[in-house]
């Protein structure tokens, strides 16, 4: 098998609301291979964000192990875990999270901030990122002169800005239209095959989910497999 | 590298509405701050620059005012006699038994009255304050029935300008001068001669003598010699320090002014808290997000902080803008040790505006604290889930 990325052994994770105890992950194992493209489904409340989060290092399980790259990062302090998140993990949202007041170019720039790059480097790493998802001739527009599948691609450029190895996407295309979609859809996957990058996507959308290896299943705590985990599914393309 | 400045600024510029209404509850606090310590500087002003290093004043012993007290005219003598006295080129002493009253005048375009010091003094008093200037008519001559007033006095008071007659006691004193003191503490009084005025006011005593050391240095030396004449039963120091306690009656307005501030400061305080508090929860998502992408807590505090900051300096520059205006002018009020008019000018210095602007300051970073703090410890995955 090929050499492991993410490893997640007996992970649970609960909310507490009130007094109640609301369970979401139950012991849940884990094993993702380096260069993978994963689909993660399921029913809305089933608990993907909530997994996806653990794995991006912005939540912790109450207990398990959540090993990335050989290191378990719920080990880490909260500095030291953004610090990872940084060098590590590029986020893409279902609702772009761009910051408004700023352009495409300073939105690319942002991660580069935390990094040591001079500026000259910095504008050659964004505008590199840029180039990549099409749009390196609006790096002076703001989100708001930008259409959905524009904004997708601009947050697509701030995480892979850095050269992270993992990338994270929830629900990238639950607020585009299909065409816009379609076109998210191939660049993350572009992503992956191109500049091999492991990536772990949210979505309900089977048709989103079609263009991963692979698809795995949230439901009531537990993951099962589709059609056998780690293979690259029939029904894409 | 923290979040860029450029964040803040376009934050506050998008928020311009709750921007501009903070700026202005700032701009409004601070230039009331200015306002009042102006009145507290000005009134400090008019009295702590009041003398000469050398001089000395001799009071009798336990009062704290010229009007308060009495030296007789043998215990004047006595005191001539004491060595350390700076002498003037015919070798007398340079001592001046002076007569202080308290009159009522009225105030210009009203029907309040107020007190005014008359002082009554010899040529040697007049020498003794060389900061004292005529600015209009002449000196007065002695015992011929002529004052001289300072300008705010004159500027102020009814009946009081050059050529006017003035009611001095039992006597009247034409107005032949006006003179301007400096700023000092004689700007707010009536100069007549020594032997004039206690005429006119049925005085037998001084109320004080003043009068000049050999130099700085041996001046503390004449003011122990003094009071070692336990039988003449004075009181003696220098000059500065005697009107340096004065001021004690610019201490209310400076406390109340302290005061106002700081009761305003903490409502402007809640107003940008507010700004603040809205703000953050305005760009919950985005906190989450500059968190996920690695931006530490304390960058996120740090950011708001000075955000808060930012707003708050625009709101003191503009607050100390607004104050300028009442700079220089000249208004008066009870020197509360002495009763009498003390006139005195609102007093901007450089030291003030660049208090009001650390005081702002302050104002944006204690009312930025709390909303910033709570932006910093959102739960990241709870702050990206807001809409
Ligand atoms: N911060 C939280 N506090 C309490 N309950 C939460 C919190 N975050 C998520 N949950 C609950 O956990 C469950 C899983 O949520 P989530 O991971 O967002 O599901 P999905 O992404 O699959 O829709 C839901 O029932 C949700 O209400
Ligand atoms: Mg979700």
């Amino acid at each position: 098998m090929a050499d492991t990325l993410i490893n997640l052994v007996r992970v649970t994770k609960h909310y507490r609301r009130d007094t109640i105890d609301i369970p979401v992950l139950d012991n849940i194992d884990l094993e993702i291979s380096r260069g993978e493209f994963l689909a993660l489904m399921g029913p809305s409340g089933s608990g993907k964000t909530t997994l996806l989060n653990l794995i991006a290092g912005i939540d912790k399980p109450n207990s398990g192990r959540v090993v990335i790259d050989d290191k378990d990062i719920t080990k880490l302090s909260e500095q030291q875990l953004a610090k990872w998140r940084a060098r590590h993990v590029g986020f893409i949202f279902q609702l772009y999270n761009l910051i408004p007041v700023l352009s495409a170019y300073e939105n690319v720039e942002l991660p580069l901030l935390l990094t040591s790059l001079s500026k000259s480097k910095r504008r050659e790493h964004v505008m590199t990122a840029l180039s990549v998802v099409g749009l390196e001739d609006r790096e002076r527009h703001y989100p708001r002169q930008l259409s959905g599948g524009q904004e997708q691609r601009v947050a697509i450029a701030r995480a892979i800005v850095t050269d992270p190895t993992l990338l994270v996407a929830d629900e990238p295309t639950g607020d585009l239209d299909a065409k816009s979609a379609e076109e998210i859809l191939d660049l993350i996957k572009r992503l992956n095959e191109e500049f091999h990058k492991t990536i772990i996507m949210v979505t309900h959308d089977p048709r989103a989910a079609s263009h991963a290896h692979a698809i795995i299943h949230l439901e009531k705590g537990v993951l099962s497999k589709s059609g056998g985990v780690y293979e690259v599914p029939a029904a894409h393309n | 590298m923290a979040i860029p400045l450029k964040y803040n600024l376009r934050n506050l510029i998008v928020r311009r509405v709750s921007t501009l209404m903070t700026i202005g509850t700032i701009a409004l606090v601070v230039a009331v701050f200015v306002a009042l310590m102006s009145l507290a500087n000005g009134l400090n002003s008019s009295l702590v620059e009041t003398g000469s290093p050398e001089n000395v004043v001799i009071l009798r012993d336990g009062a704290q005012t010229e009007m308060q007290s009495f030296v007789t005219k043998e215990a004047f003598q006595v005191i001539q006699t004491i060595p350390g006295i700076a002498r003037d080129t015919q070798g007398k002493p340079i001592a001046s038994g002076e007569v202080v009253v308290l009159i009522n005048l009225l105030r210009r375009g009203d029907i309040s009255a107020s007190n005014v010091t008359v002082r009554g003094v010899s040529e040697t008093g007049v020498a003794l304050r060389p900061h004292l200037k005529l600015v209009g008519g002449r000196m007065f001559r002695p015992d011929v029935g002529e004052a001289i007033v300072s300008r705010k006095i004159a500027d102020r008071f009814q009946g009081a300008s050059l050529g006017d007659e003035l009611q001095l006691g039992r006597r009247k004193f034409a107005v032949v001068g006006i003179f301007d003191a400096g700023g000092t503490g004689f700007d707010s009084e009536i100069w007549s001669d020594v032997v004039g005025v206690s005429d006119a006011f049925d005085r037998a005593s001084y109320s004080s003598v003043l009068l000049r050391a050999e130099n700085v240095a041996t001046r503390d030396q004449l003011v122990s010699r003094i009071e070692a004449e336990q039988r003449l039963k004075l009181e003696s120091k220098s000059e500065l320090a005697y009107y340096e306690e004065q001021t004690s009656a610019s201490g209310p307005i400076r406390g109340l002014g302290i005061f106002v501030a700081i009761i305003m400061g903490i409502g402007a305080c809640f107003g940008g808290m507010n700004t603040m508090y809205a703000s953050v929860a305005y760009r919950t998502r985005e906190i989450g997000t500059l968190r996920a992408l690695g931006f530490s807590k304390l960058s996120i505090m740090t950011s708001f902080v000075i955000e808060s900051m930012i707003l708050a300096l625009i709101g003191g520059v503009i607050g100390c803008l607004l104050a300028l205006p009442v700079n220089g002018i000249a208004t008066g009020t009870m020197n509360f040790r002495t009763f009498s008019e003390v006139a005195f000018s609102f007093r901007i210095t450089p030291d003030l505006l660049l208090s009001a602007l650390v005081f702002s300051l302050l104002l944006g970073f204690i009312g930025g604290l709390l909303p910033s703090r709570t932006a910093a410890r959102m739960p990241i995955t709870k702050a990206l889930r807001e809409i």
